[in-house]
């Protein structure tokens, strides 16, 4: 583990991306080939499950420390991070350890089996052998939230320099449900088995916002416009009469949308499908609670396939025939998937996103002004020749949402965050008017600044009214605008309302608490949107 | 013995004729007629060291160590301030006072006041380690302490000296191999020259920032050794010291400043880099475990070396501490003053 540990200390301590690739790549060159088939694993989030309960963990550590159980979750909050409070709170170690990240990870696995005294035992033996930041790792892993600040895309590109094979192809191969236990660094990354390579997905192609005058992309002409859904982005498989649905962040969740199914007998072999999974009836989305329902749950019952049916709204075609096109300009992508889905029941599941006709920017303006009433959140632009490209690329694909809603809510509790954000109150509860009452409706998280997270953090410790364990009752009086991109209609709510998407976006110094909105605004912004989507 | 929670509430603090009370200004000496550290302006102030939340201005006169006079009249002026040495006993009204070394700081001093035989000690900031530059830490046998506990939660446990210095040194040598300006944040008094003092100036040249240079210029002035610094000023040729080591206040660090140093690496020395979640927030590319207050370890350390019946925490985290100390069989309690410790965010601290 220390040259893991290694890599993790450089790769933490800059937020510059030269010196992680340099680090990344040293070690994709020099480190023995399992180890980094499993970081390539870890990096690519395919991260091990839980082995232990966090419960047993702390016990086991404060008791190996010798501190009781109190003190040690005092020192949690204080660190925003179990493990890392593990690691501080432990007593040196008496021994070191050369093993490997690899047999570290089939260590790791080899817990589960275990009963919880021999689990103890393991995993006293494993931090009596780790230093601080080693341990850090261990307890990382084995709580199943190892993470680190490098995207999959800085990891391929580091990966395409130690290994010369182009970054768009180690992409593609680093796709799909490997993990370090079904492959080999050889049979992933350097001499690849096209069997095995059945269910992989390409890697998706991600638009950038619009900011400003969409005027500045030039000519209309040279731009197809659509829809922008608001599902989840999905990848549709069909291949060897087999059919595999992908979420973007890499998840196979075939067996969550059964409708989906039908493209084993309505699409060819050999054809994948890039598009929205949307939950549609009568020609329309579903409010996306709806799709919620259905996202959660790993096996659907009948009703919630009747009350919440999907669709794929499909605007791209990758592959044809077995045959990966995504370097055909997208304008012939685009007509070949028309041809393909032409004489495909109408009902779906299996629905073309059609091509908004717009002559020029004003026209597709008023388009997207209406697109909260087609139940859309906004217009899609994208460049006609442009190919399929890989990840987040500034140029082709523009995303061109419709404005948030915004209230003004005052800030009723606060709550310390973690990790980074540890020691600073980010977590907030807004309230609105109801009469003379504060009715909470959202809490929100982001959209400040650290400077003013930092003033704000002070000004909750000096106006707490009372604890509720960590989180704080504060004096109502600071305004914040929260921005959101939908609401609905939620019994769970104090408020009867829930929100899509809140943040903070300013904070309203200048407002008094009176002057906050009320509930009956809410009430009104919901009004106007449920007439848009037609819901009951 | 008393259990540490009972009559909490209504029991006042210290007796109503102890040595030591607490008013709206600060820590007060009824016999003597004297503050300690006082937050806000009183007739006599004995000041335990020079930090900003320590020693303020407008108090009628002063009294702090020989060491820590230099620093004070340097950022409070012209003062009304006697000095005294360590372990010299003056009789002040009817306590008698001695100053003892804290090792938080050059000068640093724990304040004793001792009345009718009844000695109570305010420990103001204090580490145990020796840094090789502060008078180092002696404990004070006493029977009330008033201690800080900044870093008391057992998540802070400091490295020895010399092996932050190592990894200081490591970092600057390898910037300097290759070009770069090492930009280093830690306090201008105290931290600043403790640094100066440890790393190894053989590396390369040491550039600061005003705020420390004029503290440097104020030890050296008195006669406490520092490796030669060149200050930092708008005509400064920075071609002419290629990887050199920047001392500034943390705060300089994100500003205007530190642009000059073109593609330097940023490090921070704060006993706060022991977290991971504040080391990521400050963006400096390194992070040294380096603090001037005791760890969890020393605060104990030192409670327990001074045998005292009655411990009272001031700044830091009191409360957690308070029920620490209460458990290990201590007659705790907490008291609220206006002293902040060793600063968790840049920009918001005085040094």
């Amino acid at each position: 583990m220390n040259r893991f540990a290694a890599l993790f200390a450089a790769l933490d301590r800059t937020t510059r991306i030269t010196p992680k690739i340099d680090a990344l790549a040293a070690y994709f060159r020099d480190a023995p080939q399992a180890d980094r088939l499993w970081t390539v694993a870890l990096l690519s989030g395919r991260r091990p499950r839980r082995a232990i309960s966090t419960t047993k963990l702390r016990e086991w550590a404060a008791e190996h420390a010798g501190l009781p159980l109190w003190l040690f979750e005092e020192c949690y909050p204080v660190v925003g991070d179990l493990a890392e409070t593990i690691a501080l709170v432990l007593p040196p170690p008496t021994r070191q350890s050369d093993t490997s990240l690899s047999d570290w990870m089939a260590e790791i696995a080899a817990l589960g089996a275990l009963d919880d005294t021999a689990r103890k035992a393991r995993i006293l033996a494993a931090w009596d052998s780790l230093d601080t930041p080693q341990r850090f790792l261990f307890n990382k892993l084995i709580t199943g939230g190892f993470r680190v600040g490098v995207s999959q895309r800085l990891m391929t590109r580091a990966l395409a320099r130690a290994t010369g094979i182009d970054e768009a192809e180690l992409a593609h191969r680093l796709m799909g449900n490997w993990t370090p236990d079904t492959t080999t660094w050889a049979d992933l990354i350097t001499a690849p088995d096209p069997a095995a390579a059945l269910s992989r997905p390409y890697p998706f192609y991600l638009a950038y916002p619009v900011e400003g005058d969409p005027a500045t992309l030039g000519d209309p002409a040279d731009w197809l416009a659509e829809m922008k859904w608001d599902g989840i982005r999905g990848q549709l498989i069909a291949r060897g009469g087999d059919h595999f649905v992908w979420s973007r962040g890499e998840e196979l969740v075939t067996d969550r949308f059964p409708e989906l199914a039908a493209a084993r007998d309505l699409l060819p072999p050999g054809t994948v499908i890039d598009g929205e999974i949307l939950a549609w009836a009568d020609g329309r989305p579903l409010p996306f609670a709806a799709l919620q329902k259905r996202i959660a749950r790993k096996s659907v019952p009948r009703s919630l396939l009747a009350e919440a049916p999907v669709v794929i709204k499909a605007y791209d075609l990758l592959e044809e025939a077995g045959r990966d096109i995504r370097h055909a300009p997208l304008a012939q992508r685009r007509a070949r998937l028309e041809a393909l889905l032409a004489p495909l029941p109408a009902r779906g599941p299996l629905l073309l996103s059609p091509l908004l006709r717009f002559a020029d920017w004003p026209a597709l303006a008023e388009t997207r002004a209406g697109a909260r009433a087609a139940g859309a959140e906004g217009v899609m632009l994208k460049r006609a020749t442009a190919p399929y490209l890989a990840g987040r690329k500034k140029g082709d694909w523009w995303k061109w949402k419709l404005d948030p809603f915004r209230v003004d809510a005052v800030m009723i509790y606060a709550q310390a965050g973690h990790g980074r954000r540890a020691t600073l109150y980010t977590d907030f509860t807004f309230a609105v008017w109801d009469g003379n009452q504060l009715v909470p409706f959202t809490k929100a998280y982001s959209g400040l600044s650290d400077a003013e997270f930092r003033e704000i953090t002070a000004w909750v410790r000096r106006n707490t009214q009372q604890r509720f364990g960590p989180v704080r009752q504060v004096t109502p009086a600071q305004v914040f605008e929260i921005a959101f991109e939908g609401i609905q209609h939620s019994p769970r709510h104090k408020s009867g309302l829930a929100l899509r998407f809140p943040r903070m976006a300013r904070w309203r110094r200048d407002k008094p608490a009176a002057e906050a909105n009320t509930l009956d605004d809410l009430r009104a912004l919901l009004a106007e949107q449920t007439q848009g989507t037609g819901e009951a | 013995m008393q259990s540490p929670m009972a009559g909490r509430a209504a029991r006042p603090i210290l007796r109503p004729m102890a040595v030591l009370s607490f008013t709206e200004q600060g820590i007060y000496c009824a016999a003597g007629d004297f503050h300690i550290d006082p937050w806000a302006p009183v007739p006599r102030a004995l000041i335990t060291h020079g930090h900003a939340d320590h020693a303020r201005p407008g108090n009628g006169a002063y009294l702090a160590t020989r060491t820590a006079a230099p620093v004070m009249r340097h950022r409070l002026g012209d003062i009304a301030l006697d000095t005294i040495g360590y372990g010299e006993t003056r009789r002040i009204g009817g306590v008698s006072v001695s100053f003892h070394p804290a090792g938080h700081v050059p000068g640093s001093a724990q304040i004793r006041v001792e009345q009718r035989g009844e000695v109570w000690v305010v420990s103001g900031d204090y580490k145990l380690e020796d840094d090789g530059l502060s008078e180092p830490f002696a404990p004070v046998p006493c029977h009330g302490f008033v201690s800080e506990c900044t870093f008391g939660l057992p998540i802070f446990d400091w490295a020895p000296q010399a092996r932050v210095m190592a990894e200081v040194n490591g970092w600057w040598a390898d910037n300097a191999a290759q070009g770069r300006f090492s930009l280093l944040g830690a306090y201008a008094l105290g931290k600043a020259q403790r640094l100066l003092a440890g790393v190894d100036p053989a590396i390369a040249p040491i550039l600061t920032h005003g705020a420390v240079e004029a503290t440097c210029a104020v030890m050296r002035a008195q006669g406490i050794a520092l490796p030669a610094t060149v200050p930092v000023t708008p005509d400064t040729d920075l071609g002419a010291y290629p990887g050199a080591l920047v001392l500034a206040p943390p705060a300089a660090l994100g500003g205007a400043w530190a642009r000059r140093f073109g593609g330097a690496s940023s490090g921070i020395a704060s006993g706060w880099m022991a977290l991971r979640g504040v080391r990521r927030r400050r963006g400096a590319d390194r992070g040294f475990i380096l603090s001037d207050h005791a760890d969890w370890a020393g605060l104990n350390t030192a409670i327990r070396a001074t045998g005292a019946e009655k411990i009272l925490v001031t700044h830091g985290y009191t409360s957690v501490f308070r029920r620490w100390l209460a458990d290990q069989g201590h007659d705790a309690e907490i008291v609220q003053t206006a002293f902040q410790g060793e600063g968790l965010d840049s920009g918001e601290q005085t040094p």
